[in-house]
């Protein structure tokens, strides 16, 4: 796999096939920028990519301290890839925190570029290293290949002359290992020259000086005899042909929810409050007035979700995004918008809990409360997106349920997939399902009486909007009678209502696609059953499975209410089912309680995603089970 | 999706019973809220207003009712939250006439940071708060607005929670427009009902609504003749603030302290007295105050009116300005502003 040729200045440029990097600093060095500047690079240059961002909680955590360090892992690749690694292959620490917080993760073998200034006598006491010890040279990290680079200093002498405060000096320190990375993966400058000249464009020394750190770490890598044994590498790109973006999962809910509007013909209103790790939803389509879209930041999340139902009820594609805490707070609203039966979008974008918990951690615990966390009978389609690209297709999923079902839809992504970003192919307008909302027309004096809550043969009721003349009626949280839609305390009328509301709700199965085998044997000794961010480590791990000659399959959830309607036979294809979860085992309780069978669990609860090892290891443990 | 042309048609002539709608209310015998309805389905025909183009929004409560005895478009919500259903639809439908009701329960306690937010953000709503000093649909526990002492299921030893006093409030929050009726006056509440509905902006209108049940007479002070016209003041904008039996006494402002003056007497003539302006904040706030003073008569009609924009012109301005060269495509939205061509 590897294919050795020698640049004009004698170094070894490697091809490779993948690799994952880390930049990890502190919350203030801009590892976040450096990140996905370095991210964009490899995305326009061709390759495969997946990313994720990893930050704490506070904005300013002290500097220097394990809490205050941030980190931004990328992969790229010239396969697909799912993740951004389960270990990284090269790990740039600004600072000793940096590195303590993240070594485990490193590969046995991998690089590290250490900025040495972040391993003063100071910043080892606040990361918590015991007195007198250095891991650059006490011999712990032999393990690694170990590059010390003076950044900071190295930086100050390139900015010297630029005029430049001694402040704004060392914060471009970023830009030089920017500068070295690419250098180091053979990847072109230019990309983020055109970034900062357009980010800086009022502040024009501020652009120069950015570059300049940028090239003076690309020459450093060029000229220091410090990488002369490691050499440069080369990712192949191998993208096919077309028009790209990056986007993230927060960003893809965003367009799919614009999308949906437009294809529908209806206005897109956001009613929405602020919550980590959600709001990008709100910002991005605050930023969409341009395609009319009408975004509320509301007092609270129940003013968030209660002016959707608004919006919803005057013929508006509305929608609400949120995050677990919020969700809790919206449960009331949502039993409304089942029993008033009318459209609505509600995504939420999961993170460690209960209560505050994990604030920026990816969790995927809020999938009873998804189902189940309503008072009454409260049934309504639950879907969940499985990558930051896939937040598209799901989301504009949601919402042609929504509309074409008269019903609230739950829509999960997590933190996981809301900050993480990959290339997506641009979708061509054509290849989107069409969305026909079911207005109800006009009606003349003398029309028969109109009836809110007449059903056609899906149970789905029709959507009656002020301004229709003739169709005047008053809807609310009061149970309602049978098609004509009075207050009705009758009690087989509410058990007949409740019963209908449900079909409706089931009958949605008729409509979906069915489930499909992503990888493996359509029968087989193991099927691993995932649903949401977890994909990509399923995925990969499956896929190393196969290779090794085991008899698994994975099988992705996008549907858990209703399920689609084989997915019983599916199930019974296979010997044994696992199903991997980032909770403490939801899934598997719905599986269990809906298909009788008893699969397996894998769970985790640690604010972080799988690594695909977790899941081959335990594919193989259950294979050898099986077997034995 | 909106019928704009309804509105410029030569309209039917329709009359309150047009406005009826087939549900027979369920309001006690004696109910203030009686009064409310009566007077609106009077006043909507002469709004020139088609049925379908309103929609009446409420929460949950007796006044919350509202909505199923109008022959308009009608959403009863959930508690509290009849101001923020109001808000999305009128953003999302800046063409519909809104009009929400709600009462001291669901405006002042359970959706109280709905009611501030609102005010400040000045949406185009008709606020009808029936405020009877009492939760009804609950059986008589006590409100935001219930009297300090008085004795209720859950204040067996009197209520020791201060009042809201919500023209204070609606002022302090930035609102727009704040005036008080009463249920009893009914001609008098059609004429702040038809202001309120004139209002570009959030029209705040109280509405003392007397519960028959479980606190008759909370407002028996500003009702019987013999105590009416000393007890209360209609104020009138450009007018003096003149009140009493034979219109015999004023309202005179000593520095920020308002003075009942006897106007019988040779010292003072109505020239003295405080003229009601609309416009004024700070006279509005004062006057907001009288029903903290028990020296003070209580004041009804519009306190404050100020133009501004509404929040929903606000936004659509915002739009109007990003399309200035259209509105965009499908296909921009897909492509997006930062894709790349791979080769």
């Amino acid at each position: 796999m590897t294919d050795t040729k020698k640049t004009t200045r004698q170094v070894n440029v490697t091809s490779k096939t993948s690799v994952s990097v880390l930049f990890a600093g502190d919350s203030g060095d801009g590892m976040q920028l450096t990140g996905t500047q370095f991210a964009n690079t490899v995305a326009i240059h061709g390759t495969e990519l997946n990313t994720f961002p990893n930050f704490p909680s506070e904005i300013r955590a002290p500097a220097g301290t394990i809490a205050g360090v941030s980190g931004f892992q990328l992969q790229f690749s010239s396969k697909p890839v799912y993740t951004p690694g389960a270990r990284f292959d090269v790990m740039v620490a600004m600072n000793s925190a940096a590195l303590k917080a993240n070594l485990k993760n490193l590969h046995r073998g991998g690089i590290i570029i250490a900025g040495t200034e972040g391993f003063d006598e100071k910043n080892l006491k606040l990361a918590g290293y015991p007195e007198g010890a250095n891991p650059l040279h006490d011999g712990s990290l032999d393990n690694y290949i170990i590059f010390p680079v003076p950044i900071l200093q190295l930086t100050r002498e390139a900015l010297k002359e630029s005029g430049l405060s001694s402040k704004e000096i060392d914060r471009c320190k970023n830009m030089f290992v920017l500068g070295l990375l690419y250098w180091l993966y053979t990847l072109p400058l230019e990309g983020t020259m055109e970034t900062l000249n357009a980010k800086f464009q009022k502040n024009i020394w501020m652009a120069e000086a950015n570059i300049k750190a940028m090239k003076a770490g690309y020459f450093f890598g060029d000229e220091t005899e410090l990488f002369a044994n490691l050499g440069r590498f080369d990712i192949a790109p191998q993208k096919q042909h077309g028009i790209y973006r990056r986007v993230t999962g927060n960003e893809a809910c965003a367009i799919a929810l614009t999308a949906a509007s437009k294809k529908a013909g209806l206005e897109l209103f956001l009613g929405s409050y602020p919550i980590t790790p959600a709001t990008e939803i709100l910002q991005t389509l605050a930023k969409k007035k341009k395609y009319g879209v009408k975004t509320f930041q509301a007092e609270d999340e129940i003013a968030g979700i209660v002016s959707s139902i608004g919006a919803a009820y005057g013929g508006a594609l509305a929608a609400t995004n949120t995050s677990g805490p919020g969700l809790a707070l919206k449960t009331e609203a949502l039993g409304l918008a089942v029993i008033l039966e009318i459209p609505l979008v509600v995504i939420n974008v999961q993170r460690g809990g209960p209560s505050t918990g994990l604030p920026t951690k990816p969790e995927q615990s809020d999938l009873f409360m998804a189902l189940y966390g309503r008072h009454g009978e409260a049934p309504l389609p639950v879907i969940a997106a499985c990558s930051p690209v896939d937040c598209f297709y799901a989301t504009y999923e949601a919402a042609r349920i929504a509309v074409e079902h008269m019903t609230p839809v739950i829509c999960l992504s997590d933190g996981y997939l809301a900050l993480s970003s990959e290339p997506w192919k641009v979708e061509s307008p054509d290849n989107l399902a069409e969305i026909k909302p079911r207005f109800q027309p006009a009606r003349e004096p003398g029309d028969a009486p109109y009836l809110p809550y007449k059903r056609d043969e899906r149970q789905v009721r029709s959507w009656a909007i002020p301004g229709t003349r003739g169709l005047e009626h008053r809807i609310g949280g009061l149970e309602k009678q049978h098609e004509t839609g009075n207050v009705s305390h009758d009690p087989e009328n509410h058990e007949l209502m409740t019963k209908l509301r449900a079909e409706k709700i089931a009958r949605i199965a008729d409509s979906i696609p069915l489930q499909s085998i992503d990888n493996g044997p359509l029968k087989g000794d193991l099927l691993v059953l995932g649903w949401g961010s977890t994909y990509g480590a399923i995925k990969t791990a499956v896929e190393q499975a196969l290779e090794q000659g085991y008899s698994v399959a994975h099988a992705h959830l996008r549907y858990i209410h209703p399920f689609p309607k084989n997915l019983a036979e599916i199930l019974g294809n296979y010997k044994q089912v696992v199903i991997p979860e980032l909770n403490n085992g939801q899934l598997v309780h719905i599986i269990r309680d809906t298909f009788l069978i008893a699969p397996e669990s894998l769970t985790k609860v640690q604010g972080v995603p799988f690594n695909e090892m977790e899941i081959l290891t335990k594919i193989t443990d259950l294979l050898k089970e099986l077997q034995s | 999706m909106t019928d704009n042309d309804t509105t410029m048609k030569v309209l039917p002539v329709l009359t309150a019973k047009d406005f009826a709608s087939d549900q027979e209310p369920k309001w006690c015998p004696g109910c203030g809220d009686h009064s409310v309805l009566q007077q609106l389905k009077q006043l909507l025909p002469e709004l020139g207003v088609a049925p379908e183009n309103i929609v009446v929004v409420s929460g949950i409560g007796c006044s919350s009712r509202l909505p199923y005895y109008l022959a308009t478009y009608g959403v009863h919500g959930i508690h509290g939250r009849a101001l923020p259903m109001a808000t999305g639809l009128k953003i999302a439908r800046p063409d519909l006439s809104v009009w929400v009701g709600t009462g001291d329960g669901d405006a002042l306690s359970i959706g109280g940071n709905h009611f501030i937010h609102t005010l400040r953000r000045n949406p185009d709503l008709n606020v009808l708060l029936f405020n009877n000093e009492i939760y009804g649909l609950t059986k008589g526990q006590y409100s935001p607005t219930s009297k300090i002492g008085l004795r209720t299921v859950t204040s067996p030893s009197g209520v020791i929670d201060h009042p809201f006093n919500t023209a204070a409030l609606t002022i302090g929050s930035g609102g727009t427009f704040f005036a008080r009726a009463f249920d009893r006056d009914g001609k008098f509440l059609r004429s702040i009902l038809h202001r309120a509905a004139m209002h570009r902006g959030t029209s705040l209108v109280e509405i003392y609504q007397n519960c028959p049940i479980f606190n008759n007479a909370a407002f028996e002070a500003y009702a019987t003749p013999d105590k009416k016209a000393d007890n209360t003041i209609y104020v009138e904008h450009e007018k003096p603030l003149v009140f009493g039996k034979g219109k015999n006494r004023g309202i005179m402002l000593d520095g920020f302290k308002p003075v009942v003056v006897d106007l019988d007497k040779e010292e003072f003539s109505t020239s003295d007295l405080w003229i009601h302006d609309e416009r004024d904040i700070n006279k509005a706030s004062i006057l907001a105050r009288f029903a903290d003073e028990e020296s003070l008569p209580r004041p009804f009609g519009v306190f404050y009116a100020e133009e501004r924009v509404t929040y929903e012109d606000a936004l659509a301005a915002q739009i109007k300005d990003s399309q200035i060269n259209g509105c965009w495509t499908l296909e921009e939205l897909l492509k997006g502003e930062n894709s790349y061509e791979i080769k």
